[in-house]
């Protein structure tokens, strides 16, 4: 058949998309950065505070599919706290896990977002889950690469 | 009379016999008679058709010629040169707009309703800026039912072009076109009708309609993809420069120019795409063998079935007109608290084939003030019982995405 009988809804993200963490504004914000999907509407504004290389506070605003929030949310909660070369390390895991694959250390790692991973099988919603990691790439690393 | 032993025409349905395919306004599938059509095309009649003076490349150019004969009398045209084949509907509308655009003042109006597909909408809005004229919409209510007055607000006596849809791809409303084409007539502007959604389930008869125009395409209507028809009054078509140039268009060529060929080929340059023509004609026969009276009974009836399923889920918002003779099998809606690309994924999860988005009319959204929506649409071939399981699935998709009920 054209499709397995999984659900991808799983309770890891429909518990993020229905009571996100860290969806919620951010006053005085270090950085900004919008990310849009075009086609599917998926918009969020990202905001962050970084002090000495640290990601101290995190949040976003927005709306879009379940998969663009949740996904969104589960970033914030896994980068808070870090370094900005380790959140580029779990952003290029994230990637790696839905292009690829990765190892089980590795998947550990991304803690909850690993249960974005069948992803893979849904190409059209690949770009709603990395809407956060690719608008968290834009505003810290992109920006230290130029 | 259709029931579902129909099916038994459709290779794809009987492949997939869990699928509930439920996106036939976005693409039909195809009868058997349609892919064998186009297979004969290439193993029987293949050449290059109107240029070989051999008996093969004869038999290429009556595959084309026939399916313009079979298109004529399908939609009521009365002179097969009126039909021009064209890639799908959106080239004929942009042929439509870029061959009657040049003959626009500035100072001229162009109206368009807002129901519009984007096809229907940005040639017309290219072809006012390079005349610089004014585009003036014309307005629909919140159920997307355009009156006569909101109809004559848009016009003046400088409207040249009128450009509407027979059936809104997103609503499934109808508008009056006979009326309308009358009223734009009265004022000295050309109709030109979008019947992309209309020419698929419901008789058109383009003299009776009184149309200029018409555009559908081949594929809605279990035809082949890559096939399209413009039809358009023969003094109308006459008086238009070509849309492309090239070969199989010209009469004459010299170094200072040229002359272009009768119609219909003047606005049909390079090699057609006589399979596909093959494929059309296929369909209209097929359409022609069911009878309009059955396939119209079989689509009112799965639209009452699909009114009254959807009308009943809770937290479920139905756009359009409030009856199930308002949509024409095309159903859009929201479900309140969950995302339509969320609903369109679980949904494909039960086999469940419906579109989500913005159907490719964006100013129609946001006149209704929506983003996105999941559409569901019929066609004689889907069945009361796929329709119910598109209930069954939509009455749990909250749950599924972490809502108490």
């Amino acid at each position: 058949m054209l499709t397995d009988n999984r659900s991808f809804y799983n309770e890891i993200l429909t518990e993020h998309n229905l009571r996100p963490l860290h969806k919620h504004p951010l006053p005085e914000a270090d950085y900004e950065l919008r990310g849009v999907n075009p086609s599917c509407g998926d918009d969020i504004i990202l905001r962050l505070k970084v002090a000495d290389g640290i990601i101290t506070e995190g949040a976003f605003t927005g709306d879009g599919c379940a998969i663009s929030q949740a996904s969104a949310d589960i970033m914030l909660e896994l980068v808070l706290g870090k370094s900005i070369p380790q959140a580029e390390h779990l952003a290029n895991l994230f990637m790696r896990m839905i292009k690829d694959s990765i190892s089980p250390e590795e998947m550990e790692e991304l803690e909850e977002a690993g249960a974005l991973e069948d992803i893979a099988h849904m190409p059209a919603r690949v770009k709603c889950a990395v809407l956060g990691w690719r608008t968290l790439s834009s505003l810290l690393f992109e920006k230290e690469e130029a | 009379m259709i029931d579902p032993s129909i099916r038994r025409d459709f290779p794809l349905l009987q492949h997939y016999p869990e699928l509930a395919y439920l996106d036939s306004a976005a693409t039909a599938q195809k009868p058997a008679c349609v892919i064998e059509a186009e297979k004969r095309f290439y193993e029987e009649s293949n050449a290059n058709p109107l240029r070989g003076l051999y008996p093969l490349s004869q038999r290429a150019t009556e595959a084309c010629e026939g399916a313009r004969e079979a298109v004529a009398r399908f939609i009521g045209a009365a002179k097969p040169e009126e039909i021009i084949f064209t890639r799908n509907a959106t080239e004929a509308l942009n042929l439509a707009a870029s061959c009657l655009g040049s003959s626009l003042q500035p100072g001229d109006e162009i109206a368009l309703s807002i129901l519009e597909h984007h096809s229907n909408f940005l040639p017309w809005l290219r072809a006012a800026e390079k005349a610089g004229t004014r585009v003036r919409f014309i307005e629909c209510d919140d159920r997307g039912h355009i009156s006569r007055e909101a109809f004559l607000e848009a016009l003046s006596e400088r409207t040249k072009l009128v450009a509407m849809t027979q059936i809104s791809n997103v609503l499934g409303v109808e508008n009056p076109i006979r009326e309308f084409a009358a009223l734009a007539h009265e004022r000295g502007a050309l109709f030109i009708c979008d019947g992309a959604q209309s020419v698929p389930h419901m008789p058109v008869d383009v003299q009776a309609l009184d149309v200029d125009f018409l555009a559908f395409s081949a594929h809605k209507m279990g035809g082949p993809m890559g096939m399209g028809v413009l039809y358009g009054k023969k003094k109308l078509l006459a008086k238009m420069p070509p849309f492309l140039l090239g070969g199989e268009m010209i009469e004459y060529v010299s170094r200072d120019g040229a002359s272009w060929a009768e119609l219909p080929h003047k606005f049909e340059a390079g090699t057609p795409n006589a399979a596909g023509a093959a494929g059309l004609q296929a369909a209209i026969e097929y359409y022609e063998a069911l009878g309009w009276e059955a396939i119209v009974a079989r689509e009112e009836a799965l639209s009452r079935t699909a009114f009254q399923v959807l009308s009943a889920l809770p937290h479920l918002h139905l756009l359009g007109g409030d009856s199930p003779e308002a949509h024409h099998g095309i159903f859009t809606f929201t479900l309140e608290g969950v995302h339509p690309h969320d609903i369109a994924a679980i949904l494909s999860e039960e086999n469940l084939c419906v579109r989500a988005g913005h159907h490719c009319a964006q100013p129609l959204m946001q006149h209704l003030g929506v983003n996105s929506t999941i559409r569901a649409s019929l066609m004689f071939y889907n069945t009361e019982e796929e329709i119910r399981r598109l209930g069954a699935a939509l009455s749990g998709v909250r749950r599924k995405m972490g809502y108490a009920d």
